[in-house]
Order: structure tokens, then sequence, then C-alpha cells
């Protein structure tokens, strides 16, 4: 038993190393590259009555005036154990982000409940149905969705459902102390238009993974067997797709966190991705550190994630001989 | 069309005022020997009484996910609003037509030149959480912004102050430095919000507990303020609505759709490009208030050639402002005539003649300088307000038919404010005003102010200033500021192209009276003098 194992431990400890490693890489570019902003906050802040004194006695209450590599150690140290630090406004970080980022994940996890089973459902449909009617469609609706960018499905959407049919409203601007139900329904357009953006990528990935599997001599095996098409798919090529599905939904709910600050804006949801925004217009730097850091642990935590379950999920590492 | 109709059409498209409109509808019904005129519908909209209840939002476009409670922070309208006009009270009230009343104050006197203000407060005025308003909070309140080590934005304003005490149960004193009779309006500055005093001293701004019209009920910094109605107000039926929202919509777009699809029932800052759409509605409505907000160009009087009253006059009829507000501004503005006093502001006065497009005056006041042509260059960038080297251009069309040729040098944007205004001598300039004329003119017009941006030095001018000051008789004042808007009109070197309206979109389901703009949203008291018409 222990030989079976091991490899899947050596793997995923193996990911996890390196996953930890591209974000210690990941916060000192973060980091580089805020510094390297130009004007500052100082300046900023103190708009036409900024004198180079009060500017200077500005930075050095931020702490601006140490060497970069102090700070950045700092920061750092904060930043893991979860404090990152003040604002240049005054406001604690984690205050300005925490019910923010809560927003996105909501938002994010709506969608992605409606868009993962949705885009693997149908991506199954278009592989069943292969060169046929049904798949035809599907590919050329999901061609055409993925050459469209993603402001444009919103005013669309919100021209249609909201405008002209007044089904939903075109604010998104959800607060705590709304009841579950006014927030869903607040979120109606953001969610059906985040969905409509990654459900052709997710579809036709899994449409692709599922037909070069459809190749292989076990689904031969399968088909000389007399099972149904669709126990085929579902019982024998499905479960050996799982690893490039897990992949591309991974870098799709990546996304929904860090990618989504146009719908934000358009909806006016009060996400982590305008939180950014007004933070670099600001020069805030410790919001924006916090904001990037976030982003960049999404990313690597999703996709090692993502790698940890294709791993898992293959028969072939899990019934090793 | 009839009479009426047309001048009910000049009234809808705010070509004419709501007080010239009434006039001469009413001397139309008296010409037709009508007793009972059937009410107008534009009229009966103006005329409604106020109603209690409803759920009023407004989309707000300048909130920030920095703004606090803090008094001494509220950089934009949507904290303003929501902060001092909803939440809190201050002494006294900038009225919707610019004059100062009582709030927390029921009265106040000058005494000593006015020197000292003897504020005495409102009885029985008592706190979201019941308790009631001392002179103790008022003295903290303003000392909170007091003091060397002060951030607040009140700091500046309250550098007169010599001293605030409290004087009995019901009186505060403050001692100026100097004499000032505009002390009331200062106080109605929006940072200098009554709150309550600790024990210890400060205030406590963090609970979120004022005396205002409204209840924090919720606030999310960036997002959203909700509050409702408080039953106990100090003012007759105030307020209106049972509650309010004011929600953040940074994007234009985003803010345009959602007061056209009912969302909201109220925006400000409207995307000027939409205006016609938004018209086109019947639901809703744009408003259009007079601001203290204007874009001037600036001479240095100090050098050559503008030392020359004559070649100032020159210019100031050598620019078409009627065209350059229909081409640049989109017909959105209120003309100029040469002085920085809006028309929203006390002791307003508008000089005579009016300062129109004249080639034969502006060619007249060249002659009488011994020149028959002029070449100067003009100092401008798009940041130096919006729309100024298209103005500049078209200036310098308008002037080449005088004789005077403009050279437009178009600076950058970074740094214009360092390197180039009051420091060439011809210059594109944003102001956004003051409340008062002293104020306003001790900035940016006395010969020792730090703004002097024509550098100009009249005698007389400087010795009305300083008479103006500390005067208290109301007529003597306006006759003082009378005359100075005179004397800036002939003789000063801002060239005033326009004043902007601050322009919002209303639903009409909400009712208002005449709107204040000396500060945004009806002088910030929106949420507490209008209401709503219908549910």
């Amino acid at each position: 038993m222990k030989s079976a194992y091991s490899p899947i431990f050596r793997l995923i400890a193996g990911r996890l190393a390196l996953g930890i490693l591209s974000l210690v890489i990941v916060s000192l570019v973060i980091f580089l590259a805020v510094s390297m902003l130009p004007g500052d906050f100082a300046t900023a802040t103190l708009g036409r009555s900024a004198t180079p004194e009060t500017v200077a006695a500005f930075r050095e209450r931020l702490g601006l005036d140490l060497p970069w590599y102090l700070r950045y150690f700092a920061w750092l140290g904060h930043a893991i154990a979860g404090d990152f630090g003040q604002s240049f406004s005054g406001r604690p970080v984690g205050q300005i982000i925490g019910p923010r980022l809560l927003n996105t994940l909501y938002l994010a996890a709506l969608t992605a409940l409606v868009a993962v089973p949705l885009a693997v459902g149908l991506g199954i449909v278009a592989a069943l149905y292969r060169n046929r009617l049904p798949d035809r469609m599907l590919s050329a609706a999901s061609l055409a969705s993925i050459s469209v960018p993603d402001f444009f499905f919103a005013y669309v959407l919100m021209l249609l459902l909201a405008i002209n049919l007044g089904l939903f409203p075109t604010l998104a601007s959800i607060r705590p102390s709304m009841g579950w139900d006014d927030k869903l329904y607040r979120m109606a357009l953001p969610v059906l238009t985040l969905t409509l953006v990654i459900l052709a990528h997710m579809m036709r990935n899994t449409r692709a993974a599922i037909i070069s599997i459809m190749s292989r001599p076990f689904i031969e095996m399968a088909k000389l067997k007399g099972e149904s098409p669709f126990s085929i798919v579902v019982h024998h090529a499905l479960p050996n797709a799982i690893g490039p599905i897990a992949s591309v939904v991974a870098i799709n709910l990546a996304y929904l966190v860090a990618g989504v600050v146009v719908i934000e804006v358009v909806f006016v949801y009060p996400g982590i991705g305008q939180t950014m925004v007004d933070a670099v217009r600001n020069r805030d730097i410790p919001v924006i550190q916090a904001c990037a850091l976030i982003f960049s642990v999404t990313y690597i935590l999703l996709n090692m994630i993502a790698d940890i379950v294709s791993i898992v999920s293959n028969p072939r590492l899990l019934h090793a001989r | 069309m009839s009479e009426f109709g047309y001048w009910a059409e000049r009234y809808r498209k705010n070509l004419i005022s709501r007080r010239e409109f009434l006039g001469r509808s009413a001397a139309l019904a008296a010409a037709a020997g009508l007793g009972n005129i059937a009410v107008p519908s534009v009229l009966m909209a103006q005329a409604q009484q106020p109603k209690k209840g409803g759920f009023a939002r407004f989309g707000m476009s300048d909130a920030s996910q920095n703004d606090t409670l803090d008094p001494g922070t509220w950089p934009a309208s949507f904290a303003q609003v929501a902060f001092n006009g909803s939440l809190c009270n201050n002494l006294t009230e900038m009225a919707s037509d610019g004059s100062i009343q009582g709030d927390l104050a029921e009265s106040f006197e000058p005494t000593d030149g006015a020197k000292k203000w003897v504020f005495t407060l409102r009885n029985g005025v008592t706190f979201h959480d019941g308790k009631s308003l001392t002179p103790e909070d008022v003295r903290e309140s303003f000392r909170y912004h007091m003091g060397e080590k002060s951030t607040s934005g009140a700091k500046a304003i309250l550098g007169q102050v010599e001293n605030v005490e409290v004087d009995g149960k019901d009186k505060v004193v403050f001692t100026l430095k100097g004499g000032s009779a505009d002390f009331p309006y200062l106080v109605a500055d929006y940072h200098l919000s009554i709150m309550q005093a600790k024990p210890e001293g400060g205030i406590d701004w963090q609970k979120g507990v004022g005396t205002g019209s409204f209840i924090l009920e919720d606030f999310q910094p960036g997002v959203s303020v909700k509050m409702t109605r408080n039953p106990n107000y100090h003012k007759d039926n105030k307020p209106y609505f049972d509650e309010i929202e004011l929600v953040a919509i940074m994007d234009a777009m985003a803010r345009g759709n959602a007061f056209t699809t009912g969302e909201v029932e109220f925006i400000n800052d409207l995307d000027l490009k939409t205006i016609p759409l938004i018209e086109r509605n019947a639901n809703l409505a744009v408003l259009r208030i007079p601001s203290l907000r204007h874009f001037t160009f600036d001479m240095d009087t100090s050098v050559e050639p503008f030392n020359n009253p004559d070649v100032r006059t020159a210019l100031k009829y050598a620019i078409d402002r009627d065209e350059m507000i229909r081409k640049i501004f989109l017909g959105e503005g209120t003309k100029g005539n040469d002085t920085p006093v809006a028309s929203a502001m006390p002791y307003y006065k508008n000089p005579t003649p009016q300062h129109d497009y004249n080639i034969d005056k502006a060619k007249e006041h060249l002659a009488k300088a011994g020149m028959t042509s002029l070449n100067i260059d003009l100092s401008v960038a798009e940041a130096a307000f919006p729309g100024a080297i298209d103005a500049a251009v078209l200036f310098k069309e308008q002037a080449a038919k005088a004789g005077i040729n403009i050279n437009v040098v178009r600076e950058a944007d970074d740094g214009y404010w360092e390197n180039v205004w009051l420091k060439k001598p011809f210059s594109g300039v944003d102001w956004y005003g003051r409340a008062t004329c002293d104020w306003l003119f001790s900035t940016v017009l006395a010969e020792d102010a730090p703004w002097n941006s024509t550098h100009w030095k009249n005698p007389r001018f400087n010795e009305l200033l300083l008479a103006a000051r500390p005067e208290t008789d109301e007529q003597k004042r306006g006759e003082m500021y009378a005359e100075m808007q005179q004397i800036i009109h002939d003789d000063g070197g801002m060239l005033t192209v326009s004043f902007v309206n601050w322009t919002y979109g209303i639903s009409k389901k909400v009712g208002h009276n005449e709107i204040g703009g000396i500060f945004p949203c009806d002088n910030l008291r929106m949420t507490e003098r209008w209401w709503m018409n219908e549910a």
C-alpha cells in the first residue's frame, strides 16, 4: 500500500513547495512594481498645497524614507501573519479589503455554481453529438461569445433585461444589511454576464478533452462491450478528462476573483477589483500591494488545487499496480 | 403656441428663472383679466406642498473607500451630504437663497466690532442617542479642527479664531483675531458639524451620532450610506423622506443607467452628452444650478502690456463668451462678467455694462492705449480648466478681428499649477470659488492674497475690503461689495468666461423648492429639504 500512495504524496508535496516559491517571487515583483509607480501618495493627497517640507514629513510618517528591502521584509512578515497594515488614509487595510473580498468571493461562487455544471454538461453534449447539429450550434455560439469583450455582454444584457424588459436592476451595489433574496436579485445580471463570459472557454475545453479521450483504445474496448454512448462518456471518458477540465475551471475561477473589475464598474458591484483601481488612483500603496497579493495567491492556489485534483483523479495513479 | 406656453417652454428649458416665469405668467393672467386662470402644470410642480414619506435614493459620483465619519476629512459631496447634511447640523445653515440663518444656534450676535460672536443655542435639541445638546459639545466640535496638530480641512478657516468659550447653559462665545462680519457664514462650513463632546475633551465622531435629520443605519465606505428619519428633529416637519440611501456610482454611464431605470431618484455630475436623452424622458428632469466654480483667463496687471487698463478692457470686449459657452461647454454654463462673484453668493451684484463681444469697443480701447494692434501669448493646458485649449483657440479667432493677435501657448498638464499659474502673464484658470465676498476677495484679489493671480493692487478696492470685513450694517456692507464688484469688472485683470452649473438628474417624483448652489446638492441639505410627491 505504501508504495501506492507515495508517488501521489511526493507529487503533491512538490507542487506545494513550488507554489510557495512562486508566491515569494510574485510578492517581490509586486513590491518592486508598486514602488516604481510614478507619483506618490504624499503629493497625490496634498495636491496643490504640497510643499517639499510637508511631502518629506508625510513620507517619514508613512515610513517611505526607509530602504526598499527593509520595507519589503517588514511588509511580507506582517502579510504572512494576515496583517496588511494601515492604509495611507489611516484605516486598516484589512478593514478596507475584507468586505470587498467577501463580496467578490460571493459573486465568484455564485457564478461558478451556475457556470461550471452548465459548461461541463454542455461540453459533454457537444462531445456526444460531435459534428452534428447540437455540437455545431454550441461551437458557433461559444466561438462568438469568446470573441466578444465582457463589458459588451454586460451592456447588451443590461439593455435587454434591465432597461427594455425591466426584469433585473442595473445596480448591483449590495450591502451587508440586505436580505439574501435581495442580494441574489441584485446580483442576477453580473452573475449572468460572467457566466456567459466563462462558459464558452470551459465548455470547449471539456469537449476537446473528452473527444481526445474518445479515440483511446479503452474507449474502443467499452464500445465493443456494447455500452451506450452516454455511459461511455460518463463512466469512461469523463473520469480521465477531469485533469484538463479542472485546470481550465481553475483558470476561470481565478479570473472571477481577480479579473472582473470591468464588470464591477458597469454594475457598480462593490468587489475587490474596484478597490484596487481606487487605490491605484490614490496611490494608496498598502492597499494596492494587498490586493495584488490576494490576486496572486488566488491564481497560485487555484492552479495548485487543479494540479492536485488531476494527480489524484488520475486512475492510473490511484490504482497503481 | 400661446404666450403662456412660450414662457412655460422657456422656463422648462431653464432659459428663464422660476421667479421670472411666475412674474411673466402672473402679468399675462392680469392682462387677460382672468381672476381664476387654470394653474398650469409647471407651476403645480413647484407649488406642491412637501409630503412625508418615501425612500429616496441618491446616486453619487464621488464616494471613496477612504471615507470616514471624521469631520476633519469629508473631501467630496457624498460624505458631505451624508455626514454633514443629513447626520449633523452646524450652528448656522446656508439657506437655498444663499442667506445665512440659525440652525443649532437660535441666534447670533456680534460685539466689539464683530471681533466677538455670541451664539445662543436652540433649546431642547437632542442627539440621536437621546443626549441633549450642550455648549460643551459645540466648543469641542470647533476645537477639534483647531490647534497646531490639526490635519482638518477647516484648520485654515478657523485660523482667525482666537478662542472658543462656553458661557452659561446655552451660549458659546468666539473671540476672533480681527473683526469679521462673515463669521456666521464660516461656521456653516461642512467640516464644522456639531458632534458629541467626550468627557475628557475632544469629540466622539466614531459612533456616528449627530443631531441631524437622519439617523445613520448602515455605512459601507465607497459603497453606500443608508439612513432613517430622525423623529425628534428640531425643524418643523422636516425631514420629509422616511429613508434615504446615498449610493456610490463612480462610472458616469452606470450612473446614467441607474437613473434612467429608476434605481435612483437623483444623480450628480450628469454626463453633459446625455442631457438631451434625459430631457426626452417624461419622468426625468435635468437641474442646472449655478455654482461658484468659474473659468477665467487671468492677466498679470503688473507687467506690459496688461498694466494698461485700456488693454485689459479691449480684451474684455474681444472675447465672445456666448459663442464659447455654446461651442465648448455645450451650452451648459452661465456667462461671466469679469468678476469672480457668483450669482448664488450673498451681496452679488452684476456690474454694468455686461461685457459682450464688441469689436468696435475693443478697437476703441486699444486706440486709447495708443495701439492699433497687439501681440500677446496666452498660456493654457487642458489642466487649466476643461476645454481651456479649445476656448483659447476660439478666443484667438475672435480677438483677431479687433487686431489682437493671441498666440496660444500649449503648456504641459503636469505642473501647470506650479509652473504656469501665477507665473505666466496671461493664463487660463479653474476657480472653485468661495462662499462669501470677503473670503473670496481675500483669497484671490487682495493685494497680499496668496493666489492673486492678476497681481492686481487697486487702492480703493483694498480699502473697501478692509472696511467691509467688520461692517455689520447689511446695507452699508452691500453697497461696499457692490462698488468692489464694479471696480473688479472695470479695472481688474480677470476675464471671466463662464460660471459652471451643477448639473443633476432628478426624477419628477421628487419635489423641491429653490435649490442652493454655494455648496453642491442644495447646499448639502437636499435630504432634509426635498420630498417625494408620490411613492
